[in-house]
């Protein structure tokens, strides 16, 4: 069943603008907040068990408390970078509800002494950055941001930064990078964000929806959170649900949801009734799961972890028997090597190679040994580089082949693909 | 010679005060240059940018070879962008790109005939659930088929 917790008012176009978010007790946590101390709210953040819902599932209040007490000033990003394939949650989540982002970052800056934060929002989202810069203007208007804010002595400002088109911006010291006004690539981590980011300053970098999830955590209390999800993955999660199901779409669910019924109860099923063959479960990064293990899925982070994939971003890519999934690779593939900064040899050289031995098995060309190779490249591509980007294109290269090795030797053998006519050339 | 109009001029000054430090107004700087100079981005506008800004030309040319959404070089009036990632390849995405380009002659990263309209294959948008989708120029137009996404892009060469 779906639970509405931050999603709660989404289907109203009134909750977009400041009056009609008000009139669903739209800042009333804020005022909450100011009556406890920062401390209270990262504890009960702590509590809480929120993590990270940009990719990484780390534990919120954790990462706060790593902010050196030096008196340093520090900054606070939110990352609507939203660039891993098959996302789309944050998006919906900036149009319907800007100021539920809002509420939830001057709550989080209040706890962690932030007196300046930026919405990083990627390029193409137009629209989304309209709408919060109508918001920002709202809040600025009404007292909401700026200084003394609602009498409260805490100063904050709050400002939108628009992006130009790179996936790597989604990963923070990327996203830090560009916010510099610089190319946006990603700096070897330690140092992390918290002790040395924006501008070399203690940074907390967070995603959208965990900072929209800070709201309700102390609006209702970390307990009463916890009663969503399980013991580890504590809450709900906005899931996009997109590919072979009748209703794709955005669906808050509490964690531990049986990934079957999200496709069968929420999302209405498979299309035209064909039959199930793979899911990838949290974006294109996630490795994919055959029917069979998508049977036994619960959407939380163990579960996932247990069955060698992972929960990412929460972006769930539903795929019928009618999907090639030599065809599927390659076109993740071109991807990955499109996106590849290009700084670390593994990734630059390991995305340009593996797509290019996919790509010659999709024209016919390839050879048997190549599926031995894409899975040496891809493993030498794993964990010896800046940013996780190049393991996210080596681990759903060694889901696909190892998973759906039969097609890939079909393939090879055969010069076409066992399920359907491959646009070979696209 | 490209230079800026008065507004843009006085953007470009506000974008220089509006961050903690000057360089963050360069990619909104260089979003007004190409949307003033048609949409790219040409050689003669990064100089000219550059001393507007007082920065460096190679940081600008950092920036502007970094980024995907500065065009580098001229587009059509519709920059016609089709997604192909992989929702939108699976239900059709292809198929449809192929359509536009054999309807308005134009292979990918080019401009059509009459110069109006430029066709990219672009990266996941964000809008999986309603794929296959098309971004042209701000917008974003959704649950495509090959005839709907033609019909949309003539109805826009018309101005309708
Ligand atoms: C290649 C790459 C791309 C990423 N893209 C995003 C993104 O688009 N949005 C996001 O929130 N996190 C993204 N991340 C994760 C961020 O680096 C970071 O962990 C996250 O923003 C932290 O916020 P959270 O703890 O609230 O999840 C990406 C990571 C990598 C390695
Ligand atoms: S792993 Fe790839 S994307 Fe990440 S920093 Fe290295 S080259 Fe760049
Ligand atoms: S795959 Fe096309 S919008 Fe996401």
């Amino acid at each position: 069943m779906e639970i509405k917790l931050l999603s709660e008012h989404y289907d109203k176009k009134e909750f977009q603008s400041l009056q009609g978010y008000k009139k669903y007790g739209g800042y009333e946590t804020l005022k909450k907040a100011f009556s406890m101390k920062p401390e209270q709210i990262i504890s009960e953040v702590k509590d809480s068990g929120l993590r990270g819902r940009g990719g990484a599932g780390f534990p919120t209040g954790m990462k706060w408390s790593f902010l050196p007490q030096n008196g340093e000033p520090r900054y606070l990003l939110c990352n609507a970078d939203e660039g891993e394939p098959g996302t789309f949650k944050d998006r919906l989540m900036m149009e319907r509800a800007p100021h539920q982002l809002i509420e939830g970052m001057i709550i989080s800056a209040y706890a962690i002494n932030s007196a300046k934060s930026y919405i990083y929002v990627r390029g193409e989202y137009n629209y989304p950055i309209k709408v919060l810069e109508t918001a920002l203007r709202e809040a600025y208007d009404s007292g909401l941001l700026g200084k003394n804010i609602l009498g409260s002595g805490f100063n904050h400002d709050m400002d939108v930064y628009r992006g130009a088109g790179a996936y790597i911006c989604g990963e923070e010291t990327g996203m830090i990078s560009s916010l510099e006004g610089k190319k946006g690539q990603p700096k070897l981590k330690p140092p992390f964000p918290a002790i040395k980011g924006y501008l070399g300053k203690p940074t907390i970098v967070n995603n959208v929806e965990t900072l929209a999830a800070v709201k309700y955590i102390i609006r209702d209390g970390a307990k009463a959170y916890r009663k969503h999800g399980t013991e580890k993955s504590a809450g709900s999660k906005l899931f996009s649900i997109s590919g072979n199901v009748n209703k794709p779409g955005t669906y808050e669910v509490a964690l531990g949801y049986p990934l079957m019924d999200l496709i069968n109860n929420e999302c209405g099923g498979m299309k035209n009734g064909r039959k199930l063959k793979a899911v990838i479960p949290g974006g294109s990064s996630a490795p994919i799961l055959t029917a069979e293990e998508v049977q036994k899925t619960t959407m939380d982070y163990e579960c996932l972890a247990q069955m060698g994939s992972m929960l990412g971003s929460g972006a769930i890519i539903v795929m019928d028997d009618s999907n090639c999934m030599v065809d599927l690779l390659k076109v993740t593939l071109h991807f990955y090597h499109h996106e590849s900064c290009g700084q670390c040899t593994p990734c630059r050289e390991g995305t340009g190679w593996i797509h290019k031995i996919v790509s010659n098995i999709v024209s016919g060309e390839g050879r048997l040994q190549d599926i031995d190779l894409l899975e040496k490249i891809s493993k030498q591509m794993m964990g010896r580089t800046i940013c996780a980007l190049s393991d996210a294109a080596a681990m759903p290269t060694l889901g696909f082949i190892t998973k759906f090795r039969d097609e890939f030797e079909f393939y090879v053998r055969e010069g076409r693909s066992k399920v359907k006519e491959v646009m070979a050339h696209a | 010679m490209f230079k800026l109009s008065d507004e843009g001029v006085a953007y470009v000054k506000k974008e220089l005060e509006r961050y903690e430090t000057k360089r963050s107004a360069i990619i909104p700087c260089l979003y007004r240059v190409q949307s003033e100079n048609g949409g790219w981005v040409s050689p003669e506008s990064i100089n000219y940018l550059s001393e507007l800004m007082d920065l460096p030309v190679a940081w600008i040319n950092e920036v502007f070879h970094f980024y995907t959404m500065f065009n580098k070089e001229p587009v059509g009036k519709l920059h016609v962008q089709v997604c192909n990632n992989i929702t939108c390849c699976m239900l059709g995405a292809r198929e449809l790109t192929e359509h536009i380009s054999k309807t308005f002659e134009m292979g990918i990263d080019e401009l059509s005939k009459d110069g109006k309209i430029t066709l990219s294959k672009v990266e996941c948008l964000g809008s999986c659930d309603t794929a296959p989708m098309m971004q042209i120029n701000d917008s974003y137009h959704e649950n495509l088929t090959p005839e709907s996404a033609v019909k949309i892009i003539k109805d826009m060469v018309h101005g309708n």
